[in-house]
């Protein structure tokens, strides 16, 4: 904090009111009914609410299906953070290295990051469409018959494709931006003591891109857990029946069309609180960063 | 050496082209009919209904009241973006300029009141929220899409950390001076912050005008139907036609990833510094 600041009785407070307000209303008190209303079953009639402890919780911890979704979302999540992660780190290593159009690249390759998920995701079921779908053209000569939205494999297929193709922009400029912090002295002196460029990858750039990477780590697996649910809604297509589901997905599912208002806020709760491990790790490794920057 | 760059330049160049001909193909595909989209598949050719196919998304009423185009979606789509990014702005700059220039007694609580929001997205409090705003009567209007989108603290912790490096040498002097607390916000805080208040109004702008989930769920009234809330709508129409009106999608699509695309390439030095000199 600051060595001066001003000492006023009345006018922090009054500058905090506008985000308090906001955050009271629609940030506490929704959480705060989530929390309650997951230890409660909603009568199906409307005649008011049971309390019933932790039953929703061991009831959908439980349920096969939710086991299966929560297997699927862990495996979509580290494969998309894997690919958008590392092309991303490919294109950025890349662009650092050519001196020529290196800012038509940089431009170019970050464009995707504006684009909205459900918009790529319409993008991209064009792309896999069966009728007028080029990739599906393309893998059939392979002997690849796709069907999106009807095959469980294909249709995850296309979602990860999909939500990879929208996430590595915003990888591109940090790990560009992350290169382009290394001071030219440590690279020269790399150049001098080692020939192979694949090596002073490993030993020295790699080892200097860590924070940024791990930050990355956090950042990608909330963003394939949470912001892809356009991507899942526009393939999917509200038709969840054998498709893959992601778990925020369930949550709005069983909220909003199964009305299930008590289990689909026990898996809200169950989501916050892995939110909130990532999270910790996140704000752990921040702290660290700022330590040696 | 000659050999690297030239392997270098081969990889960006599959990226760019990977990144962005789905884009280019999205255009050039709306540019051609439903039928002709139906038997020769996507194109790169540029087709003759553009203006025909553009002209009816964007001003041809459609939905199931007639009440709502596409240049009354990106109207919507416009505000919620604008109204974000601003609302966002002053909020989070008021909150940062309290934590951080004020010694008061709960500063510390305040501190994690606000930044326990950044635990906590959206999605995992949606069925809440909404009976909230419903219990508000807010669904269907202008507040209710924007103000739930900014109980998060996002904004607040760019400012703080902004702020935080701001040279405690001119707080002394304008202190010296005489300045109060108003006076020091507003002649000398704002006027240094510009730069950070154009990065995290592109942030916030695009992140405003991108948002699908929220605005699905709480506009039932078609003229509060944002352009996201529009391709769910082509979507749904979609199941069961015999041939879908591909070239309408495609061109809804640009319509939606025009405007940010433009305001990220346009301002992109800024939008870049705002979003890795902060780390969010």
């Amino acid at each position: 904090m600051k060595r001066v600041q001003f000492n006023s009785r009345y006018l922090p407070y009054l500058f905090l009111l506008p985000q308090f307000a906001i955050i009271s209303i629609f940030f506490y008190w929704p959480s705060m009914q989530a929390i309650t209303s997951s230890f409660y079953i909603e009568d199906p009639f409307g005649f008011g609410s049971s309390f019933v402890g932790a039953a929703n919780y061991t009831d959908a911890l439980n349920s096969s299906e939710y086991q299966r979704i929560a297997r699927f979302t862990i495996g979509y999540c580290l494969i998309v953070t894997f690919l958008a992660l590392s092309i991303g780190m490919l294109l950025a290593l890349k662009a650092d290295a050519v001196i020529r159009g290196k800012s038509a690249y940089k431009t170019l390759l970050i464009i995707v990051y504006a684009i909205a998920p459900p918009v790529a995701g319409l993008i991209g079921m064009m792309i896999f469409d069966q009728h007028i779908g080029p990739f599906v053209k393309f893998a059939a000569l392979f002997g690849w018959e796709m069907k999106v939205g009807l095959n469980y494999f294909d249709t995850a297929f296309a979602m990860v494709v999909v939500a990879v193709w929208n996430q590595i922009p915003y990888n591109f400029i940090f790990f560009l931006s992350g290169l382009q912090g290394i001071p030219a002295s440590i690279r020269e002196a790399a150049a001098i003591d080692c020939k192979s460029g694949t090596r002073r990858f490993w030993t020295v750039i790699l080892p200097l891109l860590t924070p940024t990477a791990f930050f990355l780590l956090v950042i990608n697996m909330t963003y394939s857990l949470f912001d892809t649910f356009g991507v899942i809604d526009v393939i999917v297509k509200d038709k969840a029946a054998n498709n893959p589901i992601t778990l925020v997905y369930k949550v709005y599912l069983d909220g909003f069309r199964g009305n299930d208002l008590g289990s689909s806020s026990a898996q809200s709760v169950i989501l916050m609180l892995v939110v909130l491990v990532l999270t910790m790790i996140q704000f752990r490794f921040i702290e660290r960063r700022v330590h040696y920057g | 050496m000659y050999r690297t760059k030239f392997f270098d330049h081969l990889i960006l160049m599959a990226g760019v082209i990977f990144m962005l001909g789905p884009l280019v193909v999205a255009f050039t595909t709306s540019t051609h009919s439903a039928a002709e989209i139906h038997t020769n598949g996507l194109m790169l050719s540029i087709g003759d209904d553009f203006t025909e196919t553009y002209d009816k998304v964007l001003f041809k009423s459609g939905g199931f009241t007639g009440q709502v185009t596409g240049l009354t979606m990106a109207m919507n789509s416009l505000i919620l973006g604008l109204g974000f990014a601003i609302g966002k702005i002053v909020l989070s700059m008021l909150a940062a300029y309290a934590i951080v220039y004020f010694r008061f007694r709960f500063a510390t609580l305040a501190f994690w009141l606000i930044f326990t929001t950044l635990l906590l997205p959206l999605e995992v409090r949606i069925m809440p929220t909404y009976k909230v705003m419903s219990d508000l009567s807010l669904l269907n209007s202008y507040q209710g899409l924007i103000l739930p989108l900014l109980a998060s603290a996002t904004g607040t912790f760019f400012f703080r950390q902004f702020f935080k490096s701001v040279p405690d040498e001119l707080l002394e002097a304008a202190r010296i001076d005489g300045a109060g607390p108003f006076k020091f916000f507003i002649d000398v805080l704002v006027p240094l912050s510009r730069t950070m208040i154009a990065a995290v109004f592109i942030i916030m702008f695009v992140y405003g005008w991108n948002q699908y989930l929220w605005p699905m769920l709480m506009t039932t009234d078609e003229r509060f139907y944002t352009l996201m809330r529009g391709i769910k709508q082509i979507l749904q129409v979609w199941v069961g036609s015999q041939i879908p009106d591909y070239n309408e999608a495609f061109a809804m699509a640009v319509l939606a990833l025009l405007p940010p695309v433009i305001v990220v390439v346009v301002f992109q030095s800024w939008f870049i510094k705002g979003l890795t000199e902060t780390d969010k």
